[in-house]
């Protein structure tokens, strides 16, 4: 029996302080938001070092897991007693487990990165205020989310983060699209977070508590039917979270927010939280192997879906929505695989937070040097007039297709293998996603740096600030090395959580059959992609002669129209409907009975005429029906 | 016997409620209000005297020491009311309606 | 009363007992009258008729043996309650009707209806009251002595704290019916000073003389307000006499009065010997002046062309030393409105004259 879950000790001496993590980036939040415009000045360099000094101090904690052996590698500390009822005893305690430090680390070195990116994309935005408080509430939710030891305090920081999400969307709120586009994340994420509260509450029912050692420690007794119920809940929650087919639309219309948020939140750290429950729920879904299929099948659909939508866009940033959603689809797939692939979707979770921020940022280094358009049709033989974007982006663009030694290689590949091993269906379509991935990554990089200059009038591209760049060059650097330093660690640190270590941990590329086929079909796609779009002239309008693939994906494969169609008008009508019956059965019938009361009240209003005799009359009729009544009483 | 006394009680009663009811004149209506204290005190005596105790005769003594203390009191009220408004009818001004 | 009792104590059993025969009359006379003060259009009406249903019950009480309250039942309603009663009537009006169209559509109809129905309900109430033949009162009043004595002793026993509670409640009720029948002051009452000021205003603003007004004049034989004074120059002061008394054309020629005054002063000065002559020719004089102040001027001036009778007087006193000059705004000249066919005719001067001369 695997072990999911590591027998936690308390904390000793400065580990009790672990709170801090949390409580830097939120302090600096609430000191931003509540100070106003006293802080506009200083503010986002306050804000800026939060997240670095929470960064140190989960360096610290790290190197003081690492000194310890692997079986002793998981400290609680608790905070405070949140809930304490008879039946329920919550405490809001912090776990540092090797999984929950891999993802602190992720949030505040990633998060500081962008942070300092954002001091000089955010320069001249008068709000810069409010979006460095809002950057720093989002830190430390998610940190609140990955430090929490059990599911209701995790809860917690999954509706902070989702907050934060729809604060940093919508945060150019005068534009209608993006105040849309907020609300569509906030909306479909309830979805999710539905599952998610749902399945909380049947942890505390079968349970008695939701904290992971109690959850993990029970599941083995589950009957198969709980825990597939509960595979399912949780795997919906990280539907929603994670942007995973059905609940993917949000993702590519979040976009609107700054890219520094896409960077941050809708690539590296917020739509990995669902990898990350699933993962952690590794004990339920042990019990609940049809669940587990169906991760992985989610996973699958996602990465073709996103991949497809990818191949189809216009817009730099929806590209990288769109390949966000494959590449989360490919942890997804691999956490659906099981113990044997929560290693590698942790793994391609770490790399590709490298990887897609650095791109993210780099495109939003492009928008900056082109007066924030977007349109890649706009664009061109950028790579002279930005070479530092260039390059940082270039090493991106290598590590998502998976070139030899790049990270992606490495986490890609172990995922395309583990699924083959586990499902060769599965595998195989992994396999045409890394292709199709490859062919979408090279027509973006084609339209964007190579072929012919189509920019603007008026648009004369230069270099970023060094707040920007030295950012996209750090995280060029993890793109590029970070697959080979975790390569061979990655899995014997995940191991005490569940993970089994594969077996060719090495930091060496392995070359198998599987790995030359992945090769093969990444070639396949770069060729295809670089003689379609990088030896041609690009128009400058997009086609409308194209084929119904394209067609789909530029319309995100109609799933927007179907929602439509299937969900909101019938919920729009369903609205309508009741507001008709509350406008004319409800409200008739209170107006009807206000009304009746009235004309009553009238007429009885006609009996208090003031004639003293009159009131006399009326106590004799009274008295009479009284005596009438009386006597008919005896008689009966 | 005495049924038919108290049987005239009622008829004496019932007409002056009838005329309290129906006059607009405050004196007459003040004069109907005797005329039911009258009835009332009919009944006292006769049944004073069908019970054989002179009780019945004191609690009639004490109505009309009572009847002359509200005569007195409301003749009164009706000059005070007809001074001000030179009318004794009770619906000139209806006080009562809010 | 006692007669009956004794008849029936007797054990006779008379087809219609005495009692009987007074219940009936009274009974029918009690409903008549009730009828009537409910009825009746005029407030006076129903005062009367509310004496026939008091005296009608009164007459009741005897025969049920309470003497005591057929007196007070007398007394004091049929005395003093219907008699205040109509002193109000009187006070506010005794012809003051009612409108005969009650202003409440239906109210008379249900209103007699429901009494009505309330006969016909207490009937049914009281038809199953009483089942036991009267008692009667032989005992109860043997005991004490009498109806009279046997409440005084219930009264002054049993129901003493009653019967002081309503002594306070007619005291209450006396004081109570003083304050409300005293009339508030409009303005408040003038005292010394506000006159005093007043009187000093109408000096100075009209010229008024601020100063007591002469009071009437003072003669030997007269001193009714009635008289003028006089001033130094002998002409009459108006102030001196009433308004009231100016309007009715009730003043004294004071030139008549004076004359026999002057007469008797001439014949002290002149004619030492003529003494009874003169109070003779007084007394006729004086018997003119009582003509000549009752004396219409209308008559006055169809018997002789004299203008008035200041210059009659005047005339008259042919050999008087002072001669007065026409004085038009004398007190005697009468108002129009006094025509020959006036009732007010009598000798207003009479009283004041002693020799009581009338016409």
């Amino acid at each position: 029996m695997t072990v999911f879950a590591l027998t936690p000790t308390p904390a000793t001496g400065l580990q009790v302080y672990a709170w801090l993590l949390i409580a830097l980036p939120l302090g600096v939040a609430a000191l931003l938001l509540v100070g106003g415009k006293r802080t506009d000045s200083w503010g986002h360099f306050l804000a800026t070092l939060a997240p670095i000094a929470s960064f140190g101090l989960a360096l610290a904690y790290f190197i003081d897991l690492l000194a310890v052996t692997p079986d002793q590698r998981a400290i609680v500390v608790p905070v405070y007693t949140w809930i304490a009822s008879s039946a329920w005893q919550i405490s809001v305690s912090l776990l540092l487990d090797p999984l929950s430090m891999v993802f602190v680390l992720l949030v505040t070195g990633v998060g500081s990165l962008i942070h300092l990116y954002s001091l000089g994309y955010m320069a001249h935005d008068p709000n810069r205020r409010r979006f460095f408080a809002y950057l720093n509430l989002f830190v430390a939710a998610m940190l609140i989310l990955v430090l929490a030891d059990n599911y209701l305090v995790l809860f917690v920081g999954w509706e902070g983060v989702g907050l934060a999400s729809f604060l940093l969307i919508s945060f150019w709120q005068e534009r209608p699209s993006a105040a849309a586009a907020g609300k569509k994340a906030f909306i479909v994420n309830r979805v999710g977070d539905l599952g998610l509260i749902i399945a909380i509450f049947t942890m505390l029912a079968m349970f008695g508590s939701s904290s992971f050692s109690s959850v993990n420690a029970g599941a083995d007794q589950l009957t198969s039917f709980w825990a597939g119920l509960l595979g399912f809940l949780l795997l919906l929650g990280a539907c929603g979270k994670s942007a995973q087919v059905p609940l993917q639309t949000w993702l590519l219309d979040a976009m609107e927010g700054p890219t520094p948020v896409s960077a941050l939140i809708h690539a590296a750290t917020m739509v990995t939280a669902g990898v990350y429950l699933v993962v952690r729920s590794g004990a339920i879904y042990a019990q609940a192997p049809a669940a587990q299929l169906a991760v992985a099948i989610v996973g699958t659909v996602t990465l073709l879906v996103g991949a497809w939508i990818g191949c189809a866009k216009d817009d730099i940033k929806k590209v990288l929505a769109g390949s966000t959603m494959s590449q989360i689809g490919y942890m997804m797939l691999a956490a659906g695989i099981g113990p044997a692939g929560y290693a590698f979707a942790i793994f391609h979770l770490l790399t590709h937070g490298f990887f897609k921020a650095n791109m993210f940022l780099g495109a939003g280094s492009v928008m900056h040097a082109t007066g924030d358009d977007v349109d890649m049709r706009h664009y061109g033989a950028l790579r002279r007039a930005l070479p530092i974007t260039f390059v940082t982006f270039a090493a991106g663009y290598l590590a998502i297709i998976g070139f030899p030694f790049f990270s992606g290689f490495y986490s890609k590949d172990h995922i395309i293998e583990a699924a083959f091993e586990h499902q060769p269906a599965l595998g195989l379509l992994a396999l045409i996603g890394a292709g199709v991935t490859a062919f979408y990554m090279t027509r973006l990089m084609a339209l964007t740096f190579f072929g012919q200059s189509r920019w603007r009038p008026g648009v004369h591209p230069h270099e970023s600030p060094a707040t920007m760049w030295i950012p996209l060059v750090l995280l060029a650097l993890g793109s590029f090395g970070g697959g080979m330093v975790l390569n061979g660690w990655i899995g014997r640190w995940l191991a005490p959580i569940g993970a089994l270590a594969p077996e060719n941990a090495s930091w060496a590329p392995h070359f198998t059959p599987i790995g030359w086929a992945t090769l093969a079909v990444v070639a396949a796609g770069v060729a295809l992609g670089w003689l379609l779009f990088g030896r041609r002239p690009v128009p400058d309008q997009a086609p409308t002669a194209v084929s119904p693939l394209t067609r789909w994906g530029r319309r995100d494969l109609y799933v927007d129209s179907l929602y439509d169609a299937a969900l909101v008008r019938p919920g729009l009508g369903l609205a309508q409907a009741v507001a008709l019956v509350d406008q004319r059965a409800v409200d008739g019938a209170v107006e009807g009975s206000a009304h009746l009361t009235q004309s009553v009240g009238r007429q009885l209003g006609r009996l208090q005429n003031g004639y003293v005799r009159s009131y006399g009359l009326t106590m004799l009729i009274g008295l009479l029906a009284v005596g009438v009544a009386l006597i008919l009483g005896q008689l009966v | 016997m005495t049924d038919l006394y108290l049987v005239l009680a009622v008829i004496l009663f019932s007409v002056g409620l009838v005329g309290f009811l129906i006059r607009r004149n405050a004196l007459i209506i003040f004069m109907s209000i005797e005329l039911m204290l009258n009835a009332s005190n009919l009944v006292l005596v006769s049944m004073s005297h069908v019970h054989g105790v002179l009780d019945g005769q004191v609690a009639a003594f004490f109505v009309m020491v009572v009847a002359a203390a509200e005569v007195v009191i409301g003749l009164s009220i009706i000059v005070t009311i007809f001074r001000a408004r030179r009318s004794t009818s009770v619906d000139n001004e209806i006080l009562l309606k809010g | 009363m006692t007669g009956l009792t004794s008849l029936t104590g007797l054990g006779l059993t008379p087809l219609l007992t005495g009692v009987e025969v007074t219940f009936w009359v009274c009974a029918v006379a009690a409903i008549a009258g009730a009828i009537g003060v409910v009825t009746s259009s005029k407030p006076v009406y129903s005062a009367l008729s509310l004496a026939l249903v008091m005296l009608a019950l009164a007459v009741i009480y005897a025969s049920l043996e309470a003497g005591f309250l057929f007196a007070v039942q007398i007394i004091v309603y049929t005395g003093a309650v219907l008699m205040l009663f109509l002193f109000v009537i009187m006070l506010v009006g005794v012809s003051s009707r009612e409108a005969l169209v009650d202003t409440l559509r239906g109210h008379r109809l249900a209103a007699c209806l429901a009494g009505v129905g309330l006969v016909v309900l207490l009937a049914l109430a009281v038809g199953q009251a009483v089942t036991a033949p009267a008692v009667g009162l032989a005992d109860a009043t043997a005991v004490a002595g009498g109806n009279v004595e046997g409440l005084a002793q219930l009264v002054f026993h049993r129901y003493v704290v009653a019967f002081e509670a309503t002594a306070a409640l007619l005291i209450t009720a006396a004081v109570a019916a003083m304050v409300l029948a005293h009339p508030k002051r409009l303005k408040p009452k003038p005292d010394q000073s506000l006159r005093l000021r007043r009187r000093v205003e109408a000096y100075a603003e009209q010229g008024v003389h601020p100063g007591a007004k002469p009071s009437s004049g003072v003669f030997a034989r007269h001193n009714s307000v009635a008289t003028p004074a006089l001033l130094p120059d002998g002409s009459v002061a108006p102030e001196s006499i009433s308004d009231t008394v100016a309007s009715r054309v009730q003043v004294a020629d004071p030139s008549q009065l004076a004359l026999p005054l002057a007469q008797t002063l001439a014949a002290i000065e002149g004619r030492p010997g003529s003494g009874p002559v003169d109070s003779e020719d007084s007394d006729d004089s004086d018997d003119d002046l009582a003509e000549d102040l009752v004396d219409d001027p209308a008559e006055d001036a169809a018997e002789d062309p004299r203008p008035g009778p200041a210059e009659d007087s005047a005339e008259d006193l042919t050999d008087g030393s002072a001669e007065d000059p026409a004085t038009p705004a004398s007190p005697t000249v009468p108002d129009p409105p006094l025509t020959p066919d006036s009732p007010l005719s009598p000798d207003p001067a009479g009283p004041d004259q002693e020799g009581g001369s009338d016409d």
